[in-house]
């Protein structure tokens, strides 16, 4: 009888085992969503997401905002004092417990760009992250639009491309019409370099990938490290309420 | 007897008489399998809803002006807000996980059947509550999905005929969902029906412990008793049972954390990723789907081509479910041992049953393009293997009937006592 139970209890685990890894597995084969190139950004890594944040500070702020992180939160996230981020990411003079706004009076925007550029507090919750990353790379030049830009990602997207000069200028590679269809894209070539090379650029692009995804959702810091201890403490649990069972059930027979 | 317990009973004697009857005395089967963990670990999802959820609703506001940014407020600048909002969103889903699992198990032990026909009816009530709280807590944060899934779902009952148009205003409040749709569904939501939805359990266990739980054999335990008229395959619900759920709930928790810390979003599954995005009645989603839990019922719909067929087939298809106990005229309780054609019949429901889940969580597309290449033609592939997965799900049904009231099933002996237990 013994052996019976046993043996059954090591299939409910089995299945059950295996269910946690279903679940622990789905996220991840779901990642390579969209078809857009693994960005890979590491939120723990400090020091790509200060990089990341003077990057938005530097190019991004001008017309966007992260009107749900605040400056003081960004400063406990990245590992930094008051008076860095006074000093280097605050330059729009407001107070360090306000929250990220751009300065950019909203209908003056949609008044030279045709559209109000969208608050990216959650850009990467709502896209995911390679689609950021893949969208920053994507940019063209292009003199039918307004801005002289277009992107591959967001085709006739209203933005110009702000990173210009770091990953220079890119053009569209057609490839030639084929019986009677309009010519469709097939790469974007670097026709003049910009400051950084492209493997340089493609860090930066994954340092901003890597900001925007701490701040769609900060508590990604520190979800992880507790979670660990979480599921320990779980698992001992677990295991006194399989032994104070098993004590119990003796005298079912 | 301590004081404090006499105390209690001089002035409460029937209390003490209550506790025993459904714990310390009430006598459940000694066979109880895996299957049978998910009741227990409903009540658990549900209490953890109403306590976190009332921690939200603290922080929360019912505008269409504040929701969204109050969520984000619970998640950003409300101590542990973020921890207590995904313990919420997470157990959503996994409420339904576990009522599947649980209504399954009824299926596959017969635990419907006679006489246990009204606690199946009381649970498919909880199973339709537990569908409309889902549904008005979806809406509540006010995310781009929230506010176009609230459309479409209240625009199907514009099929209701005559005054079709006329209750889809009612229910919204307004032409399209806005401040009276919120307001009105938070106090559904966090008032009316976990009010119901508690009624509802406190009926569904009372009609199961008048008549007594049901086994993975099928057999009645209250058939063989000793002189003292107890069961004789029976044990105490209390402490053999809740130490067992025990750890149950510990595994269960188990896989409930790993989702809570590592991975909230369950890619999109438990929080949708359009729901990032504010309301915004100018800018429709690229697809309009409903949450996981709901996708089975949403894709019969959607593979109906008239809008009031489906959602007549919709209605049906939770109208069927209700009719079980009496679509199903067979004599023996568990699949152990009832005939091959019921086993065949419920693994083809349960498999058909998750892949209209996929087709209504919009995965197949993906699918048909990775078999039938780049040029395929997505809708008619598609809805030619969703219209037979309707007919089979429906077919489940007709089956089930046709099979035992012609007698057509082919029955194993079914033992006096319970075999096993584990």
């Amino acid at each position: 009888m013994h052996d019976k139970t046993f043996r059954a209890s090591m299939r409910t685990l089995t299945v059950l085992l295996a269910l946690l890894v279903a679940f622990a597995a789905a996220p991840a084969a779901l990642a390579e969503e969209g078809g857009y190139p693994n960005v890979n950004v590491n939120v723990h890594d400090k020091a790509s997401l200060q990089r990341g944040a003077r990057l938005f500070m530097n190019y991004c702020v001008g017309c966007h905002s992260l009107k749900y992180m605040r400056y003081s939160q960004m400063a406990e996230g990245l590992g930094l004092t008051e008076q860095q981020v006074m000093d280097n990411l605050n330059f729009t003079g407001v107070k360090f417990g306000e929250p990220i706004v751009s300065a950019m009076p909203e209908a003056d925007a949609e008044k030279w760009l045709g559209k109000a550029p969208p608050d990216l507090s959650l850009e990467v919750s709502a896209r995911g992250a390679d689609w950021v990353a893949a969208y920053l790379k994507s940019f063209y030049l292009d003199p039918s639009t307004a801005s002289g830009w277009n992107n591959t990602v967001f085709p006739n997207v209203a933005m110009p491309f702000p990173l210009w000069q770091l990953q220079g200028e890119q053009v569209a590679v057609m490839s030639p019409p084929a019986n009677g269809e309009p010519a469709t894209i097939k790469e974007l070539k670097l026709a003049q370099p910009g400051s950084m090379t492209p493997a340089q650029y493609d860090r930066a692009v994954r340092d901003l990938t890597a900001f925007l995804t701490y701040v769609s959702s900060p508590d990604e810091l520190v979800r992880s490290s507790m979670g660990a201890w979480v599921v320990l403490y779980l698992v001992f649990f677990t295991l006194f309420a399989l032994v104070l069972k098993k004590e119990y059930w003796k005298d079912v027979h | 007897m301590g004081a404090f317990t006499q105390w209690f009973n001089e002035r409460a004697p029937g209390l003490g008489a209550v506790y025993k009857k459904h714990m310390t005395e009430y006598y459940a089967p000694k066979n109880f399998n895996v299957m049978y963990y998910f009741g227990s670990l409903a009540m658990l999802v549900l209490v953890n809803q109403i306590v976190t959820g009332i921690f939200l609703a603290m922080f929360y506001t019912p505008t269409a002006a504040g929701a969204f940014d109050s969520v984000q407020y619970i998640m950003r600048d409300v101590n542990w807000g973020w921890l207590v909002r995904y313990m919420h969103t997470t157990g959503a889903s996994m409420f339904f996980i576990v009522i599947y699992l649980h209504m399954f198990r009824g299926l596959m032990y017969g635990s419907f059947k006679k006489p246990r026909e009204l606690v199946w009816l009381i649970g498919m009530l909880i199973f339709l509550v537990l569908m409309a709280e889902a549904f008005m807590g979806y809406v509540l944060p006010w995310g781009n999905m929230s506010f176009w899934g609230a459309k479409v779902i209240i625009t199907l009952f514009s099929a209701v005929p005559w005054f079709g148009h006329t209750l889809v205003t009612w229910i919204m409040g307004t032409f399209v969902p806005g401040d009276p749709t919120l307001n009105r569904f938070f106090a559904l939501h966090v008032v009316a029906l976990p009010l119901v939805l508690l009624l509802l359990v406190v009926l569904h266990l009372g009609a199961l412990h008048e008549v007594g739980s049901n086994n993975p054999d099928g057999v009645e335990i209250k058939k063989h008793k000793n002189p003292k008229g107890i069961p004789l395959d029976g044990i105490a619900f209390h402490p053999y049972y809740t130490l067992k759920d025990l750890v149950g709930v510990g595994v269960f928790l188990i896989i409930c954390a790993v989702i809570i810390f590592f991975a909230p979003s369950v890619g999109g599954f438990f929080l949708e990723h359009d729901n990032s995005i504010p309301a915004n009645d100018l800018v429709t989603p690229a697809t309009i789907k409903p949450v996981w839990y709901f996708s089975p019922f949403y894709a019969i719909l959607r593979m109906i081509p008239s809008k009031g067929l489906g959602v007549l087939a919709l209605a049906a298809s939770i109208v069927a479910l209700f009719l079980v106990p009496w679509l199903d005229r067979g004599g023996v309780k568990s699949i152990r041992y009832r005939g091959l054609g019921y086993k065949i019949a419920l693994a083809i429901f349960a498999i058909v049953f998750f892949l209209l889940g996929c087709i209504g969580a919009d995965l197949t597309p993906g699918w048909i393009v990775s078999i039938f290449g780049p040029n395929a033609d997505i809708t008619t592939i598609e809805n030619l293997f969703g219209r037979i997965l309707v007919i089979l799900y429906f077919a489940f049904f007709v089956f089930l009937w046709v099979y035992t009231f012609f007698g057509f099933e082919r029955t194993r002996p079914v033992p006096e006592r319970v075999t096993t237990h584990a």
